[in-house]
């Protein structure tokens, strides 16, 4: 305790370092029957500093380049000591990202949490999460397996079908007409530079935000602790809700062991790209119900190409959905419930969808 | 939450839960140290090739001589025609995938699981087999003769 | 074509230009034109030749036409084209078919001009087969180039849709040799076509589409076809089965059967049922042939003993190292190292059971002591990934117990602190 003292002081006297944690020992964190939800955001960032972790592990072994990127997956899996561990990880640990950060958003939706001032919080957060997919898609490619290729293929081609800019940003993507290994190096850079400065960049201004505005609480309960300021319960962020914060992290840091030493993510084949697509293609899982969507869409709506009718539904609803919080206000409550109704029909399409994706062929 | 538990007892529960959490944090992180420590030591195969794979080193093949060495997941063949030329293929019969061999004495490739024959280019020439061998690229680079996959255009 | 001749137009008219169309299209097609179609084309059957088949025929895609093979003037309207005077010959006895085909077929000068590297010996070699002699000899039964290659829709034997593609080839030679009735002057069995629609030969090629797998062609020959002899059986199986040939030719079998004047490989293997062979042969179920001759307890009968239980140890061997890996694989390890020499033990077994053919058992376990090394090898690898993946699991044990202790020092720790601390 007294080592624990000692450096405190020494930063204190340099670096004053009372006053810089000073309004993180001040901040509190409401105590009601939804406070669980709360931990899904800082669980999302428990992951993404792994994967900050093991992807930089990863890159001592791992090499770009259509020749030598399966190969080198394959060598870090076999040949590099608990290389299977880390790359493990890494695979789940990404899907395991993009689900918090999924059901972080839509905690966010049900318990009405973006609304005024929290918007910027609920815009930065709806980049992240489109972040992590573009993490997810570029990272699946890079292991060079068939099934990567050919869904990386799919998916790119779903990309060029947007109307007038589609083609152009399936070159840009593709780094050419055809997914090659231009695309693998591109992507390469997309997953270890680009989106990991601009990921980090929004996640210091999704949490200064939260830091700023402070934790939400659930609007009706708001309405009443305000009515009776007596009944409001608070823990401290420091300790109380760090201490539980890093309880949930270690559950999940358990839970990620267990599944990558379970089952450790598989590799696939190498890509052969002069072979034929095998059956089955499917995108990662988070991708699966825009994919089941655009599959089942029929190919003629009214005149235009049932694809880029998809395509752009999609998009509109994107758009809608990330300009969910200005909505709030509209209308005597009519806009809150439209949300709500939005929301619920959201994750239900979703999650039918995903599944519906998975039983059928 | 309970309250109230005689004074006595707190200073030795206190110290338990130091233990637990404290042994707890330390052989957690240990157990996270020592997988990234091992990773961190480099492998003594340095890389398993990818495309390219030295096949053999300059003089171990006579002319016409031929060697099969493992070229990714298949065996291939590397073949020093009598005229000196180095010449790599795919050792994989076309027909049913037995490993084929360089007959010195014809001077063509063989397989001997159904008498099929190819020429020194890969070709099908007699017998069963459907299609070509797959050829490779041959360079020599210093006192190693390494064989790598074709390019595409 | 019916809308042809239902419409109003003469419809020798529209042939003739469709003729012309034809002649534009391809400068090698007849310039001439053919009136015999006219007719022919809506004739009943045998008489009936419809444009559609005519144009599916290579003759006529050469530029040949009904007049090349049966005479006449075709340019010449109805039965003037088929005077005596204009060398009209009417329907060919079938005896002359074979000379009339010949008449081409035979003639490398003329054949050069169409493909000079189709053979011309086809009529030479119709005669020293049994179909050519029988035919000689008067009996128009027997099959001409006609009945095999087809008439007036005749097709390359390139084309899948030929008779004598080799797909088709065994349907072809079964329209006459699976019918009893027809096949009863002759005395000779039916069961071909059945049994070799059982054989490994016909699977290689129905199944596999492998077009190099034997058909009845390949070992009795196409336009020589005769049943080889006894003594050229060997030979005939040798054109595929070289290593088989060459230490059976060593083999004490290959003296004693030739002076029982018994067929080589076809004691053993069979001829059109050919299946593909098991260890069982060298047992003494009813898949056996060794015991067929030999007599239990005697020299070769041990012999047969130790080649079948080596076969047997090293097929158990590669089964067991490949369950190893399955087992392993499964549970997420990466063995394609070893998979990829599973396929040298699988080589080596191959290897032993062809060695059979030597019938020297210390030749066969030598093979067999090769594949042994590989799976034990394999086993080993299976053996390690277990042993690595229960290293995993035991690792993740401790983790996970390491884990779980500071998970609850954390919450006996927020409880501690949490009731010592003033009440917010």
């Amino acid at each position: 305790m007294s080592l624990f003292t000692g450096v405190q002081n020494w930063l204190d006297e340099r670096f004053h370092w009372a006053e810089l944690i000073g309004p993180l020992k001040k901040k509190t964190v409401p105590i009601h029957k939804l406070s669980y939800w709360y931990f899904l955001g800082g669980i999302t960032l428990f992951l993404f500093m792994i994967q900050v972790c093991t992807g930089i592990l990863l890159l001592l072994y791992y090499r770009p380049g259509a020749n030598e990127a399966f190969e080198s997956v394959q060598y870090i899996m076999t040949r590099v000591q608990f290389g299977w561990l880390i790359r493990s990880i890494h695979s789940w640990a990404a899907n395991l990202m993009i689900l918090t950060a999924f059901a972080h958003m839509f905690s966010v939706v049900f318990l009405r949490a973006y609304r005024k001032p929290r918007e910027m919080t609920w815009l930065s957060g709806m980049v992240l999460l489109f972040l992590a997919m573009g993490f997810g898609f570029s990272g699946y490619l890079l292991p060079w397996n068939t099934l990567a290729f050919f869904a990386t293929k799919v998916g790119t081609e779903i990309t060029g079908q947007v109307p007038i800019v589609g083609h152009s940003m399936m070159v840009f993507l593709r780094g050419g007409e055809e997914v090659t290994g231009a695309t693998l190096t591109r992507f390469f850079g997309f997953h270890v530079a680009v989106l990991p400065g601009l990921t980090t960049l929004l996640v210091l201004i999704h949490l200064a935000l939260v830091q700023y505005f402070g934790m939400s609480v659930p609007p009706g309960l708001e309405a009443r602790w305000e009515a009776a300021p007596g009944e409001a319960r608070q823990m401290k962020f420091f300790p109380s809700f760090f201490l539980r914060e890093l309880m949930a992290w270690y559950i999940a840091l358990g839970a990620l062991g267990a599944l990558a030493a379970i089952l450790p993510w598989e590799l696939g084949t190498k890509a052969d790209p002069f072979a034929s697509a095998p059956a089955g293609i499917r995108p990662e899982w988070y991708f699966m119900f825009m994919f089941q969507t655009l599959k089942k869409i029929p190919a003629k709506v009214w005149f235009l190409d049932g694809e880029v009718v998809g395509i752009l539904v999609f998009g509109a609803a994107g758009l809608l959905w990330m300009l969910l919080p200005f909505f709030d206000q509209v209308g005597r409550g009519r806009g809150r419930r439209f949300i709500m109704g939005a929301g619920i029909f959201a994750l239900s399409y979703i999650i039918a969808m995903t599944i519906y994706g998975y039983m059928a062929k | 939450m309970e309250t109230q538990e005689p004074a006595k007892i707190q200073p030795v529960r206190r110290r338990l839960v130091e233990i637990l959490l404290g042994g707890g944090v330390v052989a957690s992180i240990v157990a996270f140290v020592y997988p990234v420590l091992r990773y961190l030591v480099p492998p003594p195969v340095p890389d398993l090739g990818g495309d390219e794979v030295v096949a053999a080193k300059l003089g171990d093949l006579k002319p016409n001589g031929s060697k099969i060495f493992r070229f990714g997941t298949r065996p291939a063949l590397l073949l020093l025609t009598a005229e000196g030329e180095y010449r790599a293929l795919s050792a994989v019969c076309t027909h049913l995938s037995c490993t084929v061999q360089y007959r010195n004495d014809l001077h063509e490739i063989w397989c001997a699981c159904h008498n099929g024959l190819y020429d020194l280019n890969g070709r099908n020439i007699s017998g069963p087999p459907p299609r070509p061998l797959d050829a490779f690229q041959v360079h020599v680079r210093g006192d190693e003769i390494v064989v790598s996959r074709k390019r595409e255009a | 074509m019916a809308t042809w001749r239902n419409s109003g137009l003469p419809r020798r008219l529209i042939l003739r230009l469709a003729l012309l169309l034809f002649a534009c299209a391809d400068v090698a097609y007849a310039q001439t034109a053919n009136t015999c179609l006219d007719c022919h084309s809506v004739q009943d059957p045998p008489r009936r030749v419809t444009e559609e088949q005519f144009a599916r025929d290579i003759h006529s895609q050469k530029g040949l036409n009904c007049a090349s093979c049966h005479g006449g003037d075709p340019t010449k309207a109805d039965l003037d084209a088929m005077s005596k005077a204009a060398g009209f010959r009417g329907k060919i006895e079938r005896s002359q078919i074979p000379a009339l085909c010949g008449k081409c077929h035979a003639d490398g000068a003329y054949m050069r001009q169409y493909n000079p590297s189709l053979r011309t010996d086809q009529l030479s070699q119709y005669k020293t087969s049994v179909h050519g002699k029988l035919l000689e000899k008067g009996d128009t039964k027997v099959a001409v180039c006609t009945d095999c290659h087809g008439v007036h829709d005749l097709r390359p034997v390139s084309d899948t849709r030929s008779k004598v593609h080799p797909l088709n080839v065994a349907q072809t030679c079964a329209r006459c040799h699976a019918d009893a009735a027809y096949m009863k002057a002759y005395s000779i069995p039916t069961d071909q076509f059945e049994k070799y629609s059982t054989s490994v030969h016909h699977q290689a090629m129905a199944a596999r589409g492998d077009l190099s797998a034997p058909t009845c062609t390949t070992c009795h020959g196409n336009h020589g076809a005769a049943p080889p002899g006894v003594d050229s059986v060997q030979n005939v199986c040798s054109k595929c089965h070289v290593f088989q040939d060459q230490m059976y030719e060593k083999s004490s079998h290959k003296a004693a059967f030739q002076s029982a004047g018994l067929p080589g490989c076809v004691v053993c293997h069979g001829n059109h049922g050919i299946t593909h062979p098991t260890d069982a042969k060298l047992g003494t179920g009813p898949a056996a042939t060794c015991m067929q001759c030999h007599s239990p307890g005697d020299t070769c009968d041990l012999a047969r003993v130790e080649m079948l239980s080596g076969l047997t140890r090293l097929d158990s061997a590669i089964k067991d190292a490949d369950h190893t890996l399955s087992v392993a694989e499964s549970s997420g390890m990466e063995v394609s190292a070893a998979r990829l020499e599973e396929d040298q033990a699988r080589d080596a077994l191959t290897k032993a059971r062809v060695t059979i053919h030597s019938f020297r058992k210390e030749l066969v376990d030598h093979d067999i002591q090769e594949g042994l090394k590989i799976a034990e090898k394999n086993m080993l690898a299976g053996k390690a990934a277990l042993a690595d993946r229960d290293y995993r699991r035991r690792g993740l044990g401790w983790a996970l117990v390491f884990i779980f202790a500071t998970v609850i020092g954390l919450f006996l720790y927020i409880r501690q602190i949490e009731r010592n601390a003033p009440k917010t």
